[in-house]
């Protein structure tokens, strides 16, 4: 045990600084400070698959390491989205407002400007009046610990009242979808107090840097979600390489086992699923300001499940594997249903990418599923010539969440 | 020519000798002659009624030819005439007393009557009352409908007058509830009144609430000093109090122009503006004034140089409303008639509250058989097989599909419906086949992978369905038979769709329960699902009984579809609308029972219902607190309502 951390945990060292060397040749090629061979909104794409990376390493650490397949880290991923862009939303509303109020013959008191604001937001929802959920909205630095606070909090509550009922398996993963769902259809409403399906715009917008183009916020972005990143990965693998880590793994195999063995194996997944959903609540609170509007669809239950997917396909239970899976997943997603990819004509039929992208995703989703449970980090083990434990076909643990032995490495 | 002219000489002179006689409509007539030329709606009444209350048997021919624009004022001698455009070009003038063609005449020597829409609409009120002793019973029941729809005082006695000569059951009973309803409500007599109110206390139709909250409509008076006896006051208010806050109180002096307006911020803002005098108000500088305490005082500076008249304070409202006494007074002043009426619309409020009960029973119950149709299929594959399949949903679509694509091909929607339900389930039992031999089968005792792999089928499937039936939603069109719905009274009504709804779902669980309890195949599940190596030893093949009961409990995943898509659109999402409520309800019952599912679809629905009439705006948060109900539950219940023990449950 006297090897470093990062002797033990080569993966880590390689990935920050490919990461490293990505950022810097997207810096060097973008149009904020570079060359400008990429354009503004593929920097912010790549900005925001950065996020999507972030926040399948939190998938990945209460799924393939925890054993919990949890379909509620991308409600924590919007709630992040939700609490900064609310501040983002409120200042530059007002900045709209106090310029257009200082051309009246009166200096506007506090309570006009805070009413026109009022008036500016929630008009398309017939209201304008604050509701208590923005009661921070005008401090920074409230709102930004409220990224990690509201989700963080959500997910000790739900999370308490889930494990202390041992509430597990498919049963959980139900509870989470539902918790979503609810999620999803509580802030649908109107008087939600966040405006409804309308949901928050001109988040890309930044209070006070009206002067800065996009090309540069962008790459200000770009660098936030990769040092996010970069400490999101870190952070991952070094909770799971210590003895923390271990006792997550036991509880991911045999649950039983472990709380036989004296570990209050509910405190443990407590712990990580409330870390993970912090982690996915910051990574919200970088992406929807680089997407530049959110709203209650991206929680719906289906998000949620897409990141299980992008995760699965990576390969889950190795960091690595979450941030692949997640990259190649939604880049391809996006070009594939952006209408770039070129249709296929096979003479009787043409096949149009954007809307057979969708059915070939969910089939090769089952195909992963049966025949390569390692996913795309399965690849790595092939090179590394890594082999697979012989366990004459039994799994790794008998619980739900366990690996299979096809999955797992020697 | 001359002929025509001689003719037209001799009628003016019969005409005239006979309104010497006796003519007594067209005296009524002639007394209104310049309201009725006028013809504005603001001053018709007066010659309206006379012609309506005139006695006269030819009152209702004459209103009849004027509504229809067919009374001409002959222009030579005033006199009116019913005309009718002849084949020759000429108008044949007849008489509005005796009906008999009095002559004919050019247009250029007659005008026309043109009543606008609104005198036509008053016309046709006063026609009302005659027409209710119409020969023809269509006309009756016209008039009957538009005297409901517009009760009005003048038609009582005429209304009662028809009563005992009509011969129709039907209209008979119409005709007897309005007269006791208008005798509610206009009857001069102070005790019949009282007496119609007392007898129709106990009547849950609208029309009587309708009838009754006129009667009871009371308006919020000031008084300057002590109130007048001969008013029929409800209650006394005192501002302040929860019914009559100070500045609704204070309004309504203002109102009544016993007060001045208390100035509001606004007006402030405006009265400074105004006020403007070289970058100061009343002295102080303008950039100081961005707060209500510094323009308050600058207000007060300018009230000090008399430029502006001083607001009133809220410690002064205070002191003036007390000056005056607030009492809500009946519209209605006689106390009797507003006591008795108080006393009937609160029995029958009671009694409306009653149906509103039995109305949500039976709303709950409609969406629980609505829940339980969608969960059946998985208290088979999830519940008694353990297999998560997240594509029940879509194959619930499929079912709605399936009936859609029948209607396109059998119009009759009868005989669709009969063929689209068994269609519906080969398919899907045929589709559920199929993913468990592919699919599902190499994935038992891995229900987390499982459930991922289920939902890539989910996803695979909806997208299509989208390309292959559009975006948009396809209708399922219910049956005929179907349409309309069971009314019990005013309060409560069940459409015929979610009766069957019910009946189907009913259906079902007897089909469930022969199916699991009677059969061989129920057997060989029951046994499988216990414990698979030993049933397999007793010479059962699991996997043939796991691929029967996977593909059953599709297929009624796709009746469902069938029976859903008949009230909600058929879209390729249909299904994931109702897939997390359907895993709701089969975790909530309890894992493993059918009666479980029962019981979750049950508690489940009867609770949206619950919320949704608690705050009826909003359905959307119905469900989301129906779902934190659940999470809170399965707090008490890990295992649902109805948790199997022992061996059968797994651990």
């Amino acid at each position: 045990m006297d090897r470093s951390f990062f002797a033990r945990n080569p993966s880590v060292l390689i990935f920050i600084s490919l990461l490293a060397l990505f950022t810097l040749m997207v810096t060097v090629l973008a149009e904020g400070f570079g060359v400008g061979v990429i354009s503004t909104s593929f920097v912010k794409t790549l900005g925001k698959t950065l996020c999507l990376c972030l926040v399948a390493i939190a998938m990945d650490l209460i799924w393939g390491y925890c054993g919990i397949l949890s379909l509620g880290h991308f409600a924590f991923f919007g709630l992040g989205g939700y609490m900064i862009g609310m501040w983002l939303m409120y200042e530059r509303t007002r900045d709209i407002v106090v310029t257009s109020l200082s051309e009246a013959p009166l200096p506007p008191t506090e309570q006009e400007i805070v009413d026109a604001i009022g008036t500016q937001i929630f008009g398309v929802v017939g209201s304008n009046e604050f509701p208590l959920v923005w009661a921070f909205a005008d401090s920074l630095v409230i709102q930004l610990a409220l990224v990690v606070l509201v989700p963080g909090v959500l997910a000790l509550v739900f999370g308490w009242l889930a494990f202390r009922s041992r509430v597990t398996g498919v049963y959980l993963s139900i509870l989470t979808q539902a918790m979503t769902l609810a999620l999803a259809l509580y802030l649908f409403q109107n008087d939600s107090g966040l405006r409804g399906n309308n949901g928050l715009s001109g988040l890309q917008n930044l209070p006070g840097l009206e002067d800065v183009p996009q090309a540069t916020i962008s790459l200000w972005f770009l660098w936030a979600s990769a040092l996010a990143l970069g400490l999101g990965y870190l952070l991952g693998a070094w909770v799971m390489s210590g003895k923390f880590g271990s006792v997550i793994k036991g509880i991911r195999d045999d649950e039983a086992r472990v709380r036989f063995l004296g570990y209050y194996v509910e405190r443990y997944k407590l712990a990580v699923f409330t870390l993970t959903a912090c982690i996915a609540g910051i990574a919200g609170a970088l992406y929807y300001p680089q997407a530049g509007i959110i709203n209650p669809a991206e929680l719906a239950p289906i998000a949620s499940i897409y990141l299980a997917v992008w995760v699965a396909i990576g390969g889950r239970g190795r960091l690595y594997g979450a941030v692949v899976g997640a990259a190649v997943v939604s880049l391809l997603s996006s070009w594939f249903t952006g209408g770039l990819a070129p249709d296929l004509p096979l003479g009787f039929y043409t096949i149009k990418w954007v809307d057979w992208w969708q059915i070939v995703l969910g089939l090769s989703f089952v195909l992963v599923t049966l025949f390569a449970p390692k996913g795309i980090g399965g690849l790595v083990d092939l090179w590394m010539e890594q082999r697979a434990p012989d366990r004459h076909g039994a799994d790794l643990g008998p619980d739900m969440g366990s690996l299979r032995e096809k999955e797992a490495l020697e | 020519m001359l002929r025509a002219v001689n003719i037209f000489v001799f009628w003016v002179l019969m005409v005239t000798a006979a309104l010497a006689q006796d003519a007594p409509m067209q005296s009524v007539l002639k007394d209104h002659r310049d309201v009725i030329v006028k013809s504005s709606r603001k001053t018709i009444a007066p010659a309206i009624d006379a012609v309506a209350t005139s006695g006269l048997a030819q009152a209702q021919q004459v209103l009849e030819a004027w509504q229809a624009k067919n009374m001409w004022l002959r222009k030579e001698d005033e006199l009116f005439f019913r005309a009718e455009k002849t084949s020759s070009g000429l108008y044949a003038l007849y008489d509005l007393d005796t009906g008999a063609q009095v002559g004919e005449a050019e247009k250029r020597d007659l005008r026309q009557i043109k009543p606008n829409s609104g005198i036509r609409a008053m016309l046709a009120t006063a026609l009302v009352q005659f027409q209710l002793s119409d020969p023809n019973a269509a006309n009756r029941a016209a008039a009957l409908q538009s005297l409901e729809r517009d009760p009005s005082a003048a038609a009582l006695e005429p209304l009662r007058a028809s009563i005992p000569s009509e011969e129709s059951v039907a209209l008979r009973a119409r005709k007897e509830r309005l007269e006791r309803l208008l005798t509610m409500a206009y009857d001069p007599d102070e005790a019949a009144r009282v007496a119609a109110i007392k007898e129709m206390s106990g009547d849950l139709g609208v029309d009587v609430r309708a009838t009754l909250n006129p009667i009871l409509q009371a308006q919020v008076q000031v008084f300057d000093g002590d109130i007048p006896n001969d008013l029929n006051v409800k209650a006394m208010l005192i501002p302040g109090s929860d019914t009559l806050s100070l500045d609704q109180a204070y309004d309504l002096l203002v109102s009544e122009g016993l007060a001045t307006k208390p100035l509001t911020p606004e007006d402030i803002r405006k009265a400074l503006i105004a006020n403007i005098d070289g970058g100061r108000v009343g002295g102080v500088p303008l950039v100081t004034l961005d707060t209500d305490a510094a323009r308050a005082a600058a207000y007060q500076s300018l009230v000090e140089q008399g430029q502006v008249v001083p607001g009133v304070t809220s410690d002064q409202i205070g002191e003036i409303v007390a000056q005056y006494q607030f009492a809500e007074v009946y519209l209605d002043p006689l106390q009797p008639v507003t006591e008795a009426a108080e006393r009937a619309i609160s029995s029958i409020n009671t009694r409306v509250a009653a149906g509103q009960g039995l109305d949500l029973v039976l709303d709950g119950l409609s969406l629980a058989s609505i829940y339980f149709l969608a969960a059946i299929g998985l208290a088979i594959t999830f519940g008694v097989m353990g297999v998560i399949n997240m594509a029940h949903g879509e194959f619930i679509m499929m079912g709605a599909y399936a009936g859609y694509v029948v209607q396109q091909v059998i119009p009759d929607h009868t005989i669709s419906i009969l063929v689209a339900i068994p269609l519906a389930f080969a398919v899907t039992f045929g589709a559920g086949v199929a993913m468990e031999r592919l699919v599902i089968r190499h994935l038992y005792h891995r229900p987390l992978e499982t459930l991922l792999a289920t939902f890539g089928i989910s996803i695979a499937l909806q997208q299509l369905a989208k390309n292959i039936f559009g975006t948009q939603a396809r209708p399922l069109t219910a049956p005929g038979w179907l349409d309309g719905s069971l009314v019990l009274n005013d309060v409560v009504s069940i459409s015929y769709i979610r009766i069957a709804i019910f009946v189907l779902a009913l259906f079902f669980l007897a089909v469930f329960l022969f199916i699991m309890k009677r059969t061989r195949l129920g057997l060989e599940t029951r046994a499988v699902t216990q414990n698979p190596r030993m049933a397999a030893s007793m010479g059962i093949n699991p996997g043939r009984v796991n691929m029967l009961a996977f593909g059953f409990g599709s297929g009624i995943a796709g009746v469902a579809g069938v029976a859903i898509g008949l009230f909600a659109k058929v879209t390729s999402e249909l299904g994931s609308a109702y897939i997390v409520q359907s895993f709701m309800t089969v975790v909530v019952g309890g894992v493993g029972n059918i009666w479980g599912a029962l019981a979750g679809a049950t508690m489940i629905g009867f609770f949206q219902k619950g919320v949704e009439w608690l705050n009826p705006s909003n359905t959307l948060a119905a469900q989301t607190y129906m779902i934190i109900f659940i999470i809170i539950f399965i707090q008490f219940r890990p295992r649902g309502i109805i948790a199997l023990k022992g061996r059968a449950a797994g651990d």
